[in-house]
């Protein structure tokens, strides 16, 4: 990899189409909103996703001003808040996250970057937004449902879920499990798309060890919710049962608010298994295409090849292999079997190891680079230390015994919200602010994007480092106010509403970003088609934004990996993959590499 | 450069945050302090690899950001070495911090022969006890005998159990060092016995028994808290344990009345499948 290599592909022939054989849209209607386009596909699963995602932003607002200020509103009582954690930590995760990073990221980018002209099943495609867009709908209907939605916390544990002491019983949890099930049967046909276009689609000289890494974290990620959310399927469709028809898959014998109900035989704790053989591997299904996408980021904005590519991908597959054999991590205190503990704490904190390897690999991309501090590039800083902070704090949950004092309390909401929710956010801005030039055409306002990187990124990690201290303490999470108790000293409850405020600014925050992202649609500075200067395919288009079909007439063919920033003896500080090894330009390079 | 000066911030600050915080772990009552310090070993190890990666990171774009005078970037695509030494060193402190985990995790699931048991019993949205009488023994339970004067399902049958001693949303009493095995049950929904001071803490889970023990090392009255989200009423499910000395542990059990569970009484609702 380190010299430019002569390939045989130069001398297979491109494929060149007939521009009528690419059943191109003919109407409005097929073209904007029944499209078959994975570029258009992806910009409604982002724009979905993303209005899902300031709904749950907008809850967590409530949820903070109830904690921070307890008693102060009296509409958000224990019932509300526990529906507001229970919506906003599901759309978070399965609605905003998963359908941004694989519907969003996988469509726009999985095609483009192969060097692809679309998905292979472009219908498939189309029909897993629309499931996906079904599913939201269901759960948005749940808010006005008889008994609201369901407060059963997002982990949806029976017998309590399905039971009369937890609001939105009524109705809220079918609405939920139904709008689960949905949303993996429309994941389904698009997690297809996303693995047969990986391995099926790629264009000549595209071997997959050539491919960016955004594609090894979107494609196996893909393979991971392939086989993770068939658990949660099914354990949706037996809650379901037992809650319409009377099934005990998950149900024992059991006394209602003193009354006994006609249950018995099942298993509370087979539900937590199925759940998190699912929950476990789905935080690196947000995570592995985070991975990715950071990794492209910094090389390109650092200049530099990202450091150790083969390590990465292996990590990346040992992360997605590992990570079904770690689910039980989250039960360690569910009265499973206790020697469970052992190996699934040993194989925990195995993952650790591929998982520092690909932070060094990052930093040590940075180390004797050439780094632009772009707004995509503060983004992935900032996700560095998020994620470091978030994965270390990891290390102490994942240790059984040390989670026994920790877990369900306030040090675990500030580990996850590091690791799995702030991290993967920061990437997916860094990412919008990186791409955004070659979906408009025009880049996104620079200063207000390196305002909303401040707030954003000492806001959040202001908001959440200091949460674990509320765990140690011993503050239970899922209370909607402590109350009083003696380990619990008012300074405590200054630091909640310290985080409230904190919480309000980052939120409101937000708006920036928006406004940003809807204005320079108009009003950005025009981008051309590779403002970046980088060397992956998406950036090489002939037009910009790629019409449909992606390359016009021809394909491209690749003649290298995608990292070939700053190669000795190359003229300029990038070699685009599509480049044909006789048209580098050697050289000695000019003293300043172009953009600041 | 105030992006290097931001991340150098963030190291240092999170420690002197760490080191200053008021907010701690609550004051030991229980033989549990190996996990407190295996907490310690944690926090030594992350605190240090997070310091080291974020002032690293800072230096990197401190020193390597772009400038007008480029220093020749390194390409070099990976480095065997550098990459396995890493590889070895943190698989070397995660083992540093999993040994102790996991021998403290074989004390914590074996429970002592001469534990005393207590059953500790969860519903919505309080805590009952029960501890086996001069026998020794707690009798057999299960859901069809609950009823109104026989709240927690004693079996009428078992005659380990008519001189069990029931505790209905009072506070638990437990002897100071004397290792006790707590046996967990609930009659409705998950719950989580959880004190603080005592760092154990279980499920309770409808359908099965779990358990936990440890051995009060501390008097005085610690709060109990219900961890494991059980609907509207979750956060006030509190209740008081009283650690004592044995003398005075022993005059408050004198007090207590033995079950002698009356006639079986089965709620009128639906038989048992
Ligand atoms: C600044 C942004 C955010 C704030 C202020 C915030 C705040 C909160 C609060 C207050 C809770 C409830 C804690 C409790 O009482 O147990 C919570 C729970 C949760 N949050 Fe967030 N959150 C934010 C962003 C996110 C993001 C980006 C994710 C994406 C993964 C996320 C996922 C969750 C989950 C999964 C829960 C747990 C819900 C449950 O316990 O069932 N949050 N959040
Ligand atoms: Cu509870």
């Amino acid at each position: 990899m380190a010299d430019v290599p002569l390939d045989r592909v130069a001398e297979t022939a491109t494929t060149e189409v007939e521009d009528l054989s690419l059943h191109h849209p003919h109407s409005w209607l097929t073209r904007y909103v029944f499209s078959q386009d994975a570029k258009t596909i992806s910009i409604q699963y982002t724009v979905t996703a993303l209005v899902i995602g300031f709904i749950a932003l907008f809850l967590s607002w409530l949820m903070r001003l109830q904690l921070g200020f307890p008693g102060t509103f009296a509409f958000i009582d224990a019932a509300a808040y526990y529906q507001l954690i229970t919506m906003h930590g599901m759309m978070m995760i399965v609605y905003v996250l998963t359908a941004v990073l694989l519907g969003g990221f996988g469509n726009y980018l999985i095609p483009l970057m192969v060097g692809a002209r679309d998905m292979v099943f472009p219908y498939a495609n189309m029909l897993s937004y629309w499931f996906y867009l079904l599913a939201v709908v269901i759960l948005l209907a749940s808010f006005f449902a008889p008994g609201g939605p369901t407060g059963a916390g997002w982990t949806l544990y029976p017998p309590q879920a399905i039971l009369s002491g937890t609001p939105g019983q009524e109705s809220g949890i079918i609405l939920m499990l139904v709008s689960l099930i949905v949303f993996i049967a429309g994941f389904t046909m698009g997690g297809l798309n996303y693995v047969v276009t990986v391995l099926q689609g790629r264009t000549r000289g595209m071997t997959l060890m050539r491919m960016p890494l955004t594609v090894w974290g979107i494609f196996t990620a893909s393979v991971m919710a392939l086989l993770a959310f068939p658990a949660l399927f099914v354990a949706s469709v037996m809650m379901l049962f037992d809650k319409l028809f009377g099934t005990s898959f998950f149900m024992p014998s059991l006394i209602e608010l003193g009354t006994r109900l006609d249950y018995g035989g099942g298993s509370p704790i087979l539900f937590q298994h199925l759940f998190w053989f699912f929950g476990h591997p789905e935080v690196y299904i947000v995570a592995l295409p985070a991975f990715g996408i950071v990794s492209d980021l910094i090389a390109t904005h650092a200049r530099r090849n990202i450091f150790g590519y083969r390590m990465m991908v292996w990590a990346i597959l040992a992360i997605g292999a590992l990570s079904f054999v770690v689910w039980a991590h989250h039960m360690y205190v569910s009265g499973m079997n206790p020697w469970f503990g052992f190996f699934f704490a040993t194989t925990t904190l195995i993952i650790a190891v591929p998982t520092a390897i690909k932070v060094y690999n990052w930093i040590l991309t940075l180390w004797r680079g050439d780094i632009h501090l772009t707004v995509p590039m503060l983004f992935a800083l900032g996700f560095i230390v998020t994620f470091v902070n978030g994965g270390l704090s990891g290390l102490f949950l994942g240790n059984v015994v040390v989670d026994v004092p920790l877990s369900d309390t306030m040090f675990v909401v500030a580990h996850f919200h590091m690791v799995m929710g702030i991290a993967p956010v920061l990437v997916i801005f860094g990412a919008i602010y990186h791409w955004y030039p070659k979906v408009t055409g025009r880049m996104m306002n620079e200063a207000l994007g390196k305002l909303h990187f401040w707030i954003t990124f000492l806001g959040t990690y202001a908001i959440f480092f200091p949460m674990h201290y509320l765990g140690l303490l011993g503050v239970p999470r899922r209370y909607h106010e402590m109350g009083e108790a003696s380990f619990f000293p008012a300074s405590a409850q200054m630091l909640n509403a310290y985080i409230t405020v904190l919480a309000l600014i980052v939120g409101a925050a937000q708006l920036l970003f928006l406004f940003n992202l809807i204005w320079s649609i108009r009003h950005g500075r025009e981008a051309g088609g590779n403002p970046w200067r980088a060397t992956s395919l998406e950036w090489q288009t002939p037009e910009t934004p790629p019409p449909h079909g992606n390359w016009g007439k021809e394909q491209p063919a690749v003649y290298r990996w995608a990292y070939d920033y700053n190669v000795p003896g190359v003229a300029q500080d990038f070699i685009p993959q599509n480049m044909p090894p006789e048209a580098v330009p050697l050289g000695a390079r000019p003293a300043s590499g172009g953009m600041s | 450069m105030y992006v290097a000066l931001a991340l150098f911030i963030i190291a240092i600050g999170s420690v002197v945050f760490h080191l200053l915080s008021p907010w701690w772990w609550t004051p030991i009552a229980s033989n549990w302090s190996y996990i407190d310090h295996t907490i310690t070993i944690t926090f030594w190890i992350t605190g240090l690899v997070f310091v080291a990666v974020v002032l690293f990171m800072a230096w990197c774009v401190w020193r390597y950001r772009h400038r007008p005078q480029q220093a020749e970037v390194l390409y070099e695509p990976e480095n065997k070495r550098l990459e396995w030494w890493l590889t070895v060193g943190t698989a070397i402190g995660v083992a540093a911090m999993l040994a102790p985990g996991l021998y403290v995790w074989r004390q914590f699931i074996t429970v002592p022969p001469d534990a005393d048991e207590v059953e500790i019993v969860a519903q919505q949205w309080q805590w009952s006890y029960r501890l086996p009488g001069p026998d020794g023994r707690l009798g057999a339970t299960a859901i069809r005998h609950i009823s109104d004067d026989n709240p927690l399902g004693l079996d009428p049958d078992d005659p380990r159990g008519a001189d069990d001693i029931m505790v209905q949303g009072g506070e638990l009493h437990l002897p100071i060092g004397r290792p006790v095995k707590a046996v967990l049950r609930s009659l409705d929904v998950l719950h989580d016995f959880y004190v603080p001071e005592f760092r154990a803490k279980m499920d309770l889970i409808p359908g099965m028994v779990t358990y936990f023990w440890l051995t009060p090392t501390r008097t005085g009255t610690f709060e109990v808290l219900c961890a494991e989200m059980c609907g509207v009423g979750h956060a006030f499910m509190r209740g008081f344990v009283v650690v004592a000395e044995e003398s005075d542990y022993r005059a408050w059990l004198e007090q207590q009345q033995p079950a002698r569970p009356t006639a079986q009484r089965t709620v009128p609702v639906m038989a048992e499948r």
